[in-house]
């Protein structure tokens, strides 16, 4: 298979991925998308290092992968204080900073 | 069909129904479990495009890690709020269609993009060279690396102190 169905597969991931952002209302559901659509991004920087002979987009994928561990550890911390605070992790009730 | 062809429509089919279920299964807890065979799809389609090592990584730090940490996560906010967490999904229609748009664009993008030849294969063992890539011309930023590591490490710890 070449480039452009791995690309068109990861494509349809990143959708699926933003799909599960917009409509989720639970703020660990919405990190679920966030993390199907890095996924879907990780995929295309192999493909791209893989079709062009070039190693650069796996060592970013690497870097990729890292990001994210250190994004969703601090992103869920954030979740759990919330929740202490609010005693819910609901996006929508979530408005305190809603002038 | 070559091998190729034949797991890459494997790869291509559990990882698109792995994902679905993420998004539209009603209970948390299963959507998670999901995401981690939407991982591990991600992790073979790594090893199909000659990338091993990145397929340890994501079975390591993705499937292991992360997953590990939403579960409890998620076992901690439904502990203290004495119910169970199921979610219906809102704004269902405009979600898939704002979903659509994108990935309509993204294809038909890919479409008129110009098909460039295909270059060779990175040769020999992919492993080897990415070692080598990370401590030669990447070293830098794998350092800065490591810092974000440890800020996001610490951060995570202050946010989830106990109260004083």
């Amino acid at each position: 298979m070449g480039l452009h169905a791995w690309l068109t597969l990861a494509a349809l991931v990143f959708a699926i991925g933003l799909f599960g952002v917009l409509t989720r209302r639970n703020a660990v559901g919405i990190l679920l998308g966030i993390e199907l659509m890095l996924n879907a991004v990780n995929i295309n920087l192999v493909a791209f290092a893989r079709f062009n002979g070039d190693l650069a987009g796996m060592v970013f994928t690497l870097f990729t992968i890292a990001i994210t561990v250190a994004e969703v550890a601090v992103g869920l911390a954030i979740v759990i204080v919330i929740f202490r605070v609010r005693r819910t992790v609901e996006a929508d009730r979530l408005d305190l900073l809603r002038g | 069909m070559t091998a190729a062809t034949v797991g890459f429509w494997v790869v291509a089919a559990a990882l698109v129904a792995s994902s679905l279920a993420v998004v539209l299964t009603p209970n948390l807890f299963h959507a998670v479990l999901y995401l981690a065979a939407a991982l591990v799809a991600t992790g073979v389609a790594f090893l199909l495009l000659d990338a091993p090592f990145l397929f340890g990584v994501q079975l390591l730090l993705y499937a292991g890690g992360v997953v590990t940490i939403v579960v409890f996560a998620i076992m901690l906010t439904e502990r203290l709020v004495g119910e169970r967490i199921t979610q219906a999904s809102r704004w269902a229609v405009n979600g898939a269609l704002v979903a659509g748009a994108v990935f309509v664009a993204v294809v038909g993008f890919l479409l008129q993009a110009p098909r460039r030849p295909v270059s060779a294969a990175p040769a020999g063992d992919t492993t080897a060279a990415l070692g080598r890539a990370l401590v030669g011309p990447y070293a830098l930023t794998l350092e800065l690396l490591g810092v974000l590591l440890i800020v996001a490490l610490l951060g995570a710890l202050y946010f989830a102190r106990a109260e004083d």
